[in-house]
């Protein structure tokens, strides 16, 4: 504890960098599963490859990305863009897939109404296929932000600047207090990364909250004689 | 007018759902589309809107071949209820009847001022003009699908098995509330339904399909129990049903009128004591 007094400055200092790695990965991986997921939904011959594929990218063992994106990509070995990337990568792995199942459960005749009222396909996927998917593709970021905000520590071993410097700095100068900061930390992080997700949702998809008080409408008996 | 010109629609899994079709719809009328499933009854509304495209023949409404509309422009200048409502379940029953003007760019505020406005003609609570659709109940629903589709204020209204879902009471409550908005608003209206009662109750004219979607016969509901086209709509128009076969009897009150199983169906309106039971 007395650790942890002494090195406040330090602390909100590694949060915040890890931060800087995690929110970004976030809202790229989303950003950019959107249009994946999309065409796995819509297209059924790249269904299977898309989906399997990005499924595959996860496979990959994150030291060895983080290592080797700096010759792919060309940026410096200690870049926070590697991690950036790899980071949204795993994310893009694993909210492709939330994205198409999200699209794939808008229920068929909403689909149908909506394009009978005169929704362009283009103002249909946004106005009303992305709204009414947005519940599942919410539960797949919520997914994505904390195993991304979990994912940056491994970062550390780079030298790139996170709360993973807190593992492994503790572990080398054996501070206990120090390795348990950054664990407690990277669940505070996690914890409210994911609770920003559920408030944007509850804020976006309104909808999502009702009840179902079925109010029952007073009957009035259709009495009509005719023959 | 909307006239359907030897219309036939074969679907890609070689299912034939419409076939040599022709037929004219008149306009400010009802025309009801009657059949069992399988008979093209919806197919051939949808073609209307371009929901659907025939495999051959056109459909022209007043004189333009729909083919050559845009299919989105063409949709939003005819209204549409569907089966269920098919109402926006993340929009409050106001934006949802506002949906097809806020699409054609009225204003937020003219277009939830004309929603309210519609919800007093098909008698809904404007209380409700907040609520989310699963808010509802099933008749409320259709209410709100009815006014959604009334939003444009389209020359014509199609309107697909749209009480198919409500219970007995509320849905001849709902027909009942439909002829008196039809009486009022004059609405070319082709209406799809199972149902030989609601045919009859709501129908100007009433088009009989087969399976396979053919015409077998169409005219007035009176033309057709007066005159079915042959055994197949004998059966369907359940002319040997007991509930068609009446008989009179004589009583203080009056003529009176019993069904086919003995059960009264009430009094003779001319003559004395013509009063409801």
């Amino acid at each position: 504890m007395t650790w942890v007094l002494a090195n406040l400055g330090l602390l909100l200092d590694r949060t915040l960098a890890h931060l800087a790695l995690a929110v970004p990965s976030i809202l790229a991986a989303f950003a950019l599963s959107i249009p994946l997921g999309w065409a796995a939904f819509r297209y059924r011959l790249i269904r299977g490859p898309l989906l399997t594929g990005a499924g595959l990218l996860y496979a990959i063992p994150s030291l060895p990305l983080f290592v080797a994106l700096p010759a792919l990509i060309g940026t410096g070995a200690r870049d926070a863009v590697n991690v950036i990337v790899a980071l949204t990568l795993y994310g893009i792995a694993l909210m492709t897939r939330s994205v198409a199942d999200a699209l794939a459960a808008v229920p068929p005749e909403t689909h149908q109404s909506a394009t009978a009222l005169g929704y362009s396909p283009w103002g249909r996927f946004w106005l009303v296929e992305i709204p009414l998917a947005g519940p599942a593709i919410l539960a797949g970021l919520r997914v994505v932000t904390v195993s991304t905000v979990s994912l940056v520590t491994v970062s550390a071993v780079l030298g790139v600047d996170s709360l993973g410097l807190l593992f492994t700095d503790g572990f080398q100068r054996g501070i206990v207090a120090e390795v348990v900061a950054g664990l407690v930390l990277t669940i505070v992080v996690a914890l409210a990364l994911d609770a920003a997700a559920v408030l944007a949702g509850r804020i976006l998809m309104p909808w999502t909250r009702v009840g179902r008080p079925r109010r029952r409408r007073r009957a009035q008996p259709a009495v009509e004689v005719g023959v | 007018m909307i006239e359907f010109k030897d219309v036939t629609k074969v679907f890609p899994d070689g299912t034939r759902a419409v076939s040599g079709v022709s037929l004219q719809v008149p306009p400010h009328r009802t025309t009801v589309f009657v059949g069992t499933s399988g008979s093209g009854k919806t197919t051939l509304l949808r073609m209307v809107n371009r929901m659907v495209d025939p495999t051959s023949g056109s459909i022209e409404i007043d004189g333009v071949d729909v083919a050559t509309r845009n299919p989105v422009t063409l949709r939003r200048s005819i209204g549409y209820v569907m089966q269920n409502s098919g109402l926006l379940p993340h929009r409050t029953v106001a934006d949802n009847i506002a949906t097809v003007p806020r699409l054609e760019g009225t204003s937020r505020r003219d277009a939830h001022g004309r929603a309210l406005e519609l919800m007093d003609l098909v008698g809904l609570d404007r209380a409700l003009a907040e609520r989310y659709p699963a808010q509802l109940s099933g008749g409320q629903q259709q209410r709100v699908g009815v006014a959604r589709g009334l939003a444009a204020d389209p020359n014509i209204l199609l309107m697909d098995e749209p009480f198919g879902a409500v219970d007995p009471l509320v849905r001849a409550d709902l027909q009942h509330e439909l002829r008196q908005l039809q009486d009022r608003l004059g609405k070319t209206i082709i209406f799809v339904t199972h149902d030989i009662d609601e045919a009859f109750t709501l129908g100007h004219q009433v088009v009989l399909l087969r399976t396979g979607g053919t015409i077998a016969q169409r005219g007035t509901p009176a033309e057709i129990l007066a005159d079915p086209a042959d055994q197949f709509v004998a059966d369907f128009i359940g002319l040997n049903r007991a509930q068609r076969r009446f008989r009179l009897e004589t009583t203080p009150r009056g003529t009176m009128v019993i069904d086919g199983e003995d059960r009264p169906a009430g009094y003779l309106a001319d003559g004395e004591g013509s009063a409801a039971p």
